[in-house]
């Protein structure tokens, strides 16, 4: 059995060409170097927690199939365990990071109705819900219970805090109406 | 029917809340230390073998690489009882038992090494069924466990640890039965509770007496207090991070634990052992598997009159601990019926399966899942009603049980009548049930059906806590309580009850971070334990700091201590609110108060949790379509009653409810390998699934603490499997008794393959 956990520096067995990667993550621009900042075989969620330093984005299954590392990419919910860094070139994303307005330590309506609906336990799936949800309302501000509950069906939820996710999401869907 | 309160009983923004929703809650895989390097684990490709040679020369040699260990060079800790798990073992006993441990710069450089260490293994016969490990000629897995048989008893629980179920006279029973039935049930789908954060830890030694151990762990604590002793009592300092989720597996799991631990100590330097997911399937401890072969006697009006059987339980590879497990099991299970005359004997047998762990439930639930399904068998033949014989026989006022340490409890607590009457009303018993093997209603090739289940546990008083209560001039309070969060929201109940006692707004109220160093003693949260026991702590020092500032402001206002009240931060004398001073006053600016709270261990009282469900069956395809769920419970009084409702709806997954139907770790017994360890082989409810769940949260008042509350967490999921399993044979009209009833059993059932 391989154990499949790759943390640790890029300096070894890189062997691409040097290549910039410009990488835009909550407004921030980041360039990184291929073979020197990071490897070819660097997923986003890698390069977004070890490199960068996002270590809101979770990663739990590692192979795309629990939703821990979701993050926005243009606005788009996708799974940074299945991408590559180097695929990512000029690309836009969002990390939970990235939804606290900092200046004025405002939070986004969606994490707001999930602490008032304590909508998490453990808490470690809870950064990638909030991302799905919030690329959900973006295109549908008042979806419904049916529609939120397929949107997250890729979001491994083992406490039980599904309903009260749902709850969370529509206190803001029926305000969207 | 809960007490009015200020902060109990309120629902509250969890502590961490915010932490949590904005990403900056910290979980052990996004913490590092300085220099820290990052541990691996070679693990078997082979159910049992002996390793006949081993060469880690090209792996040492390997740039980055700072440790190497084989059972040749790692310390003699040991685990288990009888001691049979050392850190590395010359032989490996199921698919993904440690065979060396590595520990390198980067996690790179450490998996690239890995792949260097050479073994030459001797395969040798695996076995995985329990009854087959005890036939004289079966592979044996350790030599201190003769027969695959562990020996009974486990003194840190007591001299008369609960080993075995003997009480009254089981021929005297029988003779007095009008019904007398024998079956057999098996709850062995070894289901992975399968939190979302993997197993992890980091290990850093000071010197050596002095460890420090980083773990996301459910019981930060409980780390130091049971491994202590195998460590050969060096200092260990314990800190819990924010745990992903637990269920009960993250306690204080020794192999993680000891392997961090073993090669930090050998690089000198802190290390990181952290599961991958592949490993979290195949190479951690999972729930005990449990097959009862039983006969029982009952009376026509429901009356249990003899239990007599044997009760297998799979421990897998390796076990911490069992004889524990069995001991709380066979307490719970005189919880659920109250027979005057046992003799259940429980036989514990090593496989070459994962090894078995603590997992919410804690024997219990394997236990009762078992024995549920036993007791359909002779109330359909007594044409009992089942909710009419879970209130009959469930534990009230008058009755009492023999505990975990074998001695007699007279239970005081409150009658749980209540709670089954009102969820029978909210699910619409009386006209869902049409007796047994009918199911409720029939559309075409889809049946519904209706199940209910019942648990209950003393645990909820179980061993010792203590706390502190600081306050501080600035009218603020921390409490020192050695609890870790893994989803439970204990550490913001614990300062909601601190807060009521102190009369505070709950933002003035904090508490430590789970530092051993920093904290007195607790236990651990297991066993729904934390809301009485840590809570009667909490409590206790609370009120002993107000009281402590009471006294140092009664001779400034001129009256007694008694005579006074504090709220917000201000002390005033009862009768005379306006006549009031400051904490600060009271206490000077440059001052501390520390009240002190201890709890003593207390088996009197149990929880109970009853789950109603209903399934529809496709009865061509054999798919179970759950369909709703309500879970009815009383806790006394209501701390948080999102925090409670979220427990609740917890049920369905976590080795829970869905192991009735479709949760299980299949394992191909020709290769001892588990072909679903992955997240799309190994089955979970999405989002999509869910079924209708409802939820009653009685507070009938419990003699406690202050607050009248008892927890109830961890029983959530105990009684469901069993509900959804009578639910599907109604629905079908046969009687399936192993779990879970997947399509193929059901179509075998209805004779259709």
């Amino acid at each position: 059995m391989k154990t499949n956990r790759d943390e640790g520096g890029a300096s070894q067995g890189a062997a691409t060409a040097e290549k910039n990667i410009s990488l835009t993550v909550n407004g921030k621009r980041h360039q990184l170097v291929v073979g020197k900042d990071i490897n070819p075989d660097h997923t986003l969620a890698y390069t977004l927690r070890e490199t960068l330093g996002y270590t809101g984005t979770k990663i739990a299954c590692d192979h795309g199939s629990c939703g821990a590392c979701t993050v926005l990419m243009d606005g788009e919910a996708v799974l940074s365990c299945t991408m590559l860094t180097v695929e990512c070139n000029g690309r836009n994303i969002t990390t939970i990071e990235g939804l606290e307005n900092r200046a004025t330590g405002e939070l986004h309506p969606l994490q707001q109705a999930f602490i008032d609906n304590t909508a998490f336990q453990c808490g470690f799936c809870t950064p990638g819900i909030i991302l799905s949800a919030k690329a959900l309302l973006d295109k549908n501000p008042s979806p419904t219970e049916r529609e939120i509950k397929q949107e997250l069906a890729g979001h491994y939820c083992r406490c039980g805090s599904q309903y009260l996710v749902i709850r969370a999401i529509q206190s803001l869907a029926e305000k969207g109406r | 029917m809960g007490g009015n309160y200020r902060h109990i009983g309120k629902a509250t923004p969890r502590k961490d809340a915010r932490a949590i929703v904005t990403g900056k809650a910290e979980y052990i895989d996004d913490f590092k230390l300085a220099g820290m390097l990052y541990g691996r684990v070679l693990r078997s490709p082979y159910p049992h073998a002996r390793i006949k040679n081993i060469d880690t020369a090209k792996a040492e040699a390997y740039p980055g690489v700072e440790a190497v260990l084989t059972y040749k060079n790692v310390p003699g800790w040991m685990a288990g009882v009888p001691y049979h798990r050392p850190v590395l073992d010359s032989t490996v006993r199921f698919v993904g038992d440690a065979v060396a441990l590595l520990a390198a710069e980067t996690g790179e450089s450490a998996d690239e090494a890995l792949e260097l260490i050479e073994v030459e293994y001797e395969q040798l016969p695996a076995v995985y069924d329990m009854e087959e490990a005890t036939r004289p000629d079966a592979p044996q897995l350790h030599e201190r466990i003769p027969n695959n048989i562990f020996p009974r008893g486990f003194r840190a629980i007591g001299e008369k640890a609960l080993q075995e179920l003997v009480m009254g006279d089981v021929e005297k029973g029988f003779s007095e039965a009008d019904i007398i039935e024998e079956a057999t049930c098996a709850y062995e789908n070894i289901p992975n509770p399968l939190p979302p954060e993997p197993p992890g830890v980091i290990a850093t030694w000071e010197d050596p007496d002095h460890l420090t151990l980083y773990t996301a762990s459910q019981s930060a604590p409980m780390n130091r207090n049971f491994a202590q002793p195998a460590l050969g009592l060096v200092d260990i300092r314990v800190i819990g991070m924010q745990c992903g989720g637990s269920y009960g597996t993250k306690n204080a799991n020794f192999i993680p634990m000891a392997h961090a631990a073993a090669l930090a100590k050998a690089a000198g330097k802190p290390v990181k052992v952290y599961f991958s997911k592949e490993e979290h399937f195949n190479a951690y401890s999972l729930r005990l598997g449990s097959r009862i072969h039983a006969r029982l006697g009952i009376k026509k009006d429901g009356t249990v009159t003899a239990v007599e059987g044997e009760w297998y339980v799979d421990t897998g590879a390796v076990s911490e601990m069992a004889q524990v497990q069995v001991a709380v099991g066979l307490g719970e299970t005189q919880l659920l019926i109250r027979c005057p005359n046992w003799n259940l004997q429980p036989t514990l047998v090593c496989t070459n399966r994962n090894p078995s762990g603590v997992v919410r439930g804690f024997g219990g639930q394997e236990l009762n899942c078992a024995l549920l399904p036993l007791l359909t068998v002779v109330m359909e033949k007594a044409d009992l009603n089942p909710v009419e014989f879970f209130k009959k026989n469930y534990m009230a006022p008058g009755a009492g049980f023999f505990w975990r340490d074998g001695i007699w409890r007279d239970y005081r607590g409150i009658d749980f009548s209540e709670a089954i009457d009102k969820g029978a009303e909210l699910f619409g018993w009386k006209d869902k049930w049409k007796g047994w093997n009918k199911p409720t209603a029939v559309n075409g090739t889809k049946r519904r059906g209706v199940g209910v289940g019942l648990h209950g546990n003393a645990d909820i008083g179980e061993d010792e806590s203590e706390a502190n209560v600081k306050l501080s001039s600035d009218a603020r309070a921390v409490v020192y309580a050695c609890v870790s969060e893994s989803g439970m929201g204990e550490r913001s109940s614990l300062c909601k009850m601190a807060a009521e006692v102190l009369n505070l707004p709950l933002d003035r109220v904090n508490i430590a971070p789970a530092d051993t160093l920093v904290n007195p003693f607790e236990f651990g949260l297991v066993g729904s334990r934390g809301t009485y026991t840590v809570g009667s702590a909490v409590i206790q020092a609370a009120e002993d700091a107000r009281q402590q500032l009471l006294e140092m402001a009664a001779p400034i206002l001129g009256v007694k201590p008694e005579e006074l009240d504090t709220k917000d931060g201000a002390i005033f004398p009862k009768k005379d609110p306006q006549k009031k001073i400051a904490w600060y006053k009271a206490m000077g600016i440059a001052r501390t108060i520390t009240g002190q709270g201890r709890f003593e261990t207390d088996f009197s009282l149990c929880n109970c949790m009853i789950i109603f469900a209903e399934v529809e069956v496709d009865t061509d395809t054999g798919k179970v379509d759950l369909r709703r769920i309500v879970a009815s419970t009383d806790c006394g009084q209501i701390i948080d009653p999102l925090v409670l409702e979220g427990q609740l709806h917890g049920s369905l997954g976590s080795a829970g409810i869905d192991t009735a139907i479709f949760e299980e770790t299949v394992l191909d017994k020709d290769t001892g390998h588990i072909v679903n360890c992955n997240m799309i082989d190994y089955k979970w409810r999405t989002f999509a699934d869910l079924p209708k769940f409802e939820s009653i949260m009685l507070e009938t008042p419990v003699d406690s603490h202050r607050f009248k509350a008892i927890g109830v967490g961890e029983i959530a999921p105990a009684p469901g499997a069993a509900a959804v399993l009578m639910a599907v044979n109604n629905a079908i009209g046969k009687r399936i008794m192993t779990y879970p009833a997947t399509p193929d059993k059901i179509l075998k059932a209805l004779g259709k393959i």
